[in-house]
């Protein structure tokens, strides 16, 4: 099972495993990974924009290439968009896989596509000045990884 | 064809869409980008240094070598920055 969705809303994490699990017969192991707004120098919010219909395609797309990779039994990515606050859950990645391995690679190598490939941009705002994020080489290097 | 900008390149832009027909003389998207930075201020400051743009044609990432033709959704964008 995939489940992709961008949204505005907060995500509800253990929702989304019974969801993810509801129809798979032999999950054993299930993985999630939230990322959450960072305080970053006295960041206060961040707002999100994407490019509709792209980003859906681009996690398809990171999904299809973490099941090839691995023997999995279903993808949960949710991202969120507009402004989000300090402390706010940004994304949840989730695989559910027989074994914990799979898992546990496959939620890597999802967020590390996703951040090198799904077209969102976030801008920073600390006390009302603004900033686009910059690209980290950091990101790219990690994603180079699995290459 | 369709263009899309997003983020600071729809901000210095100052418009996130817009349609155009596939102008004279280009072939790629990097031709194309030369010839957007041409049309005022706006555009030149976003298109100032290609190397900081990337491109999708029809939500497709792509490379500045990659062609465009007249019915295409060419978007510019800055490296993305999600997760």
């Amino acid at each position: 099972m995939r489940t992709i969705r961008i949204q505005a809303g907060v995500f509800d994490v253990n929702a989304e495993i019974a969801a993810l699990t509801k129809d798979a017969a032999n999950v054993g192991a299930v993985v999630t990974f939230t990322g959450h707004v960072r305080g970053d120098d006295g960041l206060s919010s961040l707002t999100l924009e994407h490019y509709p219909h792209m980003t859906e395609r681009e996690i398809a797309r990171c999904i299809g290439e973490a099941e090839q990779r691995w023997p999995l039994l279903g993808a949960t990515v949710i991202h969120r968009i507009g402004k989000l606050m300090r402390g706010e859950p940004i994304v949840l990645v989730a695989v559910a896989a027989t074994h914990r391995q799979a898992a546990f690679a496959a939620a890597e190598f999802l967020m590390d596509y996703l951040k090198t490939r799904a077209p969102f941009w976030k801008e920073e705002d600390r006390g009302g000045a603004k900033r686009w994020v910059e690209h980290r080489e950091s990101d790219a290097q990690r994603a180079k990884r699995w290459e | 064809m369709t263009l899309l900008y997003f983020a600071w390149v729809r901000q210095k832009i100052g418009r996130s869409e817009e349609t155009l027909a596939l102008p004279e003389g280009v072939a790629t998207v990097g031709e194309l980008a030369a010839w957007l930075a041409k049309r005022g201020a706006g555009y030149a400051d976003a298109f100032a240094d290609p190397k900081r743009l990337r491109a999708a044609v029809n939500q497709d990432h792509v490379s500045f070598d990659a062609p465009v033709s007249a019915n295409d959704e060419v978007a510019f964008f800055p490296p993305v920055t999600g997760g």
